[in-house]
């Protein structure tokens, strides 16, 4: 069921095998050719194996997940399936609450919180019978992108053990690359699980904004916050949605005919600032949409390039708010990273802010107007393959870029919109570290239905 | 407050709050509010206000 343990840079898993994606998994276990239980004890093996490198979880519910597995077989033995994540091991980011387990952030902050109740999603997910297999480390409180600020220490790509999975949901996207779970619940406020999704080489969602319920979950920024899976396939993508946005009986996504779609490539801004390899495999993967009788047309989003100061100066403001009496009790408790941005975050103006949010009302205009008439814009996720834990900069091309600013380059533009977007894996570099293209669009349903259209072709490298 | 103004003081209440790692980071986001204050979108009442917003602020 499982492909060989992913300790080195190996060949792309393929979706096809056996128990490869979520979606597989669970016909096998309707099936009943598989058993929760027995899927849980291997997903529990790969983190003993592998975690002490990886360092994915902050929590692992050994006991609990057991406890589910078996409650999923005997249920599902007696002709009570729940539907496609009844007995499927997933895990959720530790920011996101799960009765009677510590919600951390990832911070020292938080320590000694044991949540009271389910977060919203957390209870959609135990209704559908879902088994919690643990908490994955993050970013603390999702405040950056590569996982190095974390209490319980960084986390380690699966590919090479040197490199940032991306964050600020890099636990949960190592773990689904490392084989210890089948998906994960991660959040997105700047490009949290599309970032870590894509230099993971999975597919990652961050569904339109307040479709999913954000209640129970750790705030960052409380008008760019979104909930989503990061996951193996579109496929999966759209069960977990559908589950989230409290849809206990998800219809299969039927995918959009191929050859006719409309796509808007947003050359200017987005595809300026890229890695030879990255632009390399996304212009590779344009040309075989192209073959497949997609139709790919140049648009331009006019203030793409204010994004960056737009995002500054409404997420780190809302931010503050969030942490004033922890940064002014207890300041030490952060990293140090960590609390000087939300030290910096406290001098921003109200006037500013104001500023800010009539920015976003321009671009949210510009990205509908990108849209109309087009089944998506589609771009490069990420601009670099994943980058070197404790680099402060990366090349690209001929330039030295930081690395907060080029990995969240992408994919804030659409957390200031609210517009769904997903990334799917492109390619992977010669280096065998994986490429993402993001396809943006107006619907999340709409959106997963281009996306498993485009899926395989994007893929194909 | 003008942004020099604004840098000014954020400086020297980060020093006041020992907090002298703050000063770069103070300074790169002094740049990028200068950019935001400088975007097109923004209106302001030192002269005729337009009929119509902008074509891209409707």
């Amino acid at each position: 069921m499982f492909a060989e343990p992913a300790g080195g840079l190996g060949a792309p898993k393929s979706r096809s095998e056996e128990g490869g994606t979520l979606a597989e998994l669970s016909r096998a276990l309707h099936a009943r050719s598989l058993s929760s239980e027995a899927v849980t004890e291997r997903c529990l093996a790969r983190i003993a194996e592998q975690d002490r490198s990886i360092n994915a979880f902050i929590t692992v519910l050994d006991n609990e997940a057991r406890s589910q597995a078996r409650a999923a077989d005997h249920e599902i033995a007696a002709g009570r399936y729940r539907g496609p994540l009844h007995g499927v091991p997933i895990s959720l980011k530790d920011l996101i609450d799960l009765r009677g387990t510590p919600t951390s952030a990832a911070s020292r902050v938080r320590r000694g919180h044991v949540a009271a109740r389910d977060a919203v999603v957390s209870a959609r997910l135990r209704a559908a019978g879902a088994v919690f297999i643990g908490k994955t480390n993050l970013h603390e409180f999702a405040l950056g992108t590569t996982n190095e600020d974390s209490a319980y220490g960084p986390v380690h790509h699966p590919l090479d053990h040197s490199r940032s999975p991306g964050g600020s949901s890099g636990g949960s996207a190592a773990a689904i690359l490392a084989e210890m779970c089948y998906a994960s619940i991660g959040s997105d406020t700047g490009g949290s699980i599309r970032i870590p999704s894509a230099a993971c080489g999975l597919v990652g969602l961050k569904p339109a904004f307040g479709e999913i319920p954000i209640d129970g979950v750790v705030p960052l920024s409380s008008t760019l916050d979104h909930i989503g899976p990061l996951c193996r396939s579109v496929e999966d993508a759209a069960i977990l949605h559908q589950m989230l946005a409290g849809n206990s009986n998800p219809a299969p996504i039927t995918a959009r005919e191929l050859r006719g779609l409309r796509l808007g490539i947003p050359r200017r801004y987005f595809l300026a600032l890229l890695d030879p390899e990255i632009a390399a495999r996304f212009d590779e993967a344009c040309t075989r949409l192209t073959t497949a009788g997609v139709m790919l047309d140049d648009v331009t989003i006019p203030h793409a390039a204010d994004a960056p100061t737009i995002y500054m100066h409404v997420a780190l403001p809302e931010a503050a708010a969030f942490h004033a009496h922890t940064l002014d009790t207890r300041p030490e408790e952060y990293t140090p990273n960590v609390r000087l941005r939300l030290e910096m975050a406290r001098y921003i103006l109200g006037e500013d802010y104001v500023r800010a949010m009539r920015g976003r009302d321009v671009l949210i205009r510009e990205v509908s107007a990108a849209l109309h008439g087009r089944d998506g814009l589609l771009l490069p996720t990420l601009p670099v393959p994943a980058v070197k834990i404790g680099a402060a900069t990366v090349s690209v091309g001929a330039s030295e870029e930081p690395v907060r600013a080029i990995t969240l380059r992408q994919t804030q533009t659409f957390n200031i919109t609210g517009h769904p977007a997903i990334t799917m894996p492109c390619g992977r570099t010669p280096d065998g570290l994986p490429a993402g293209a993001q396809l943006v669009g107006m619907h999340t349903l709409d959106l997963l239905a281009v996306a498993s259209a485009i899926e395989q072709v994007l893929d194909a490298s | 407050m003008t942004i020099d103004e604004w840098l000014e003081n954020a400086l020297r209440d980060a020093d006041r709050r020992e907090l002298p790692s703050l000063r770069p980071l103070l300074e790169g986001l002094a740049k990028s509010t200068a950019a935001l204050r400088a975007a097109d979108w923004n209106l302001d009442l030192s002269g005729e206000l337009p009929d119509t917003p902008p074509e891209h602020v409707r």
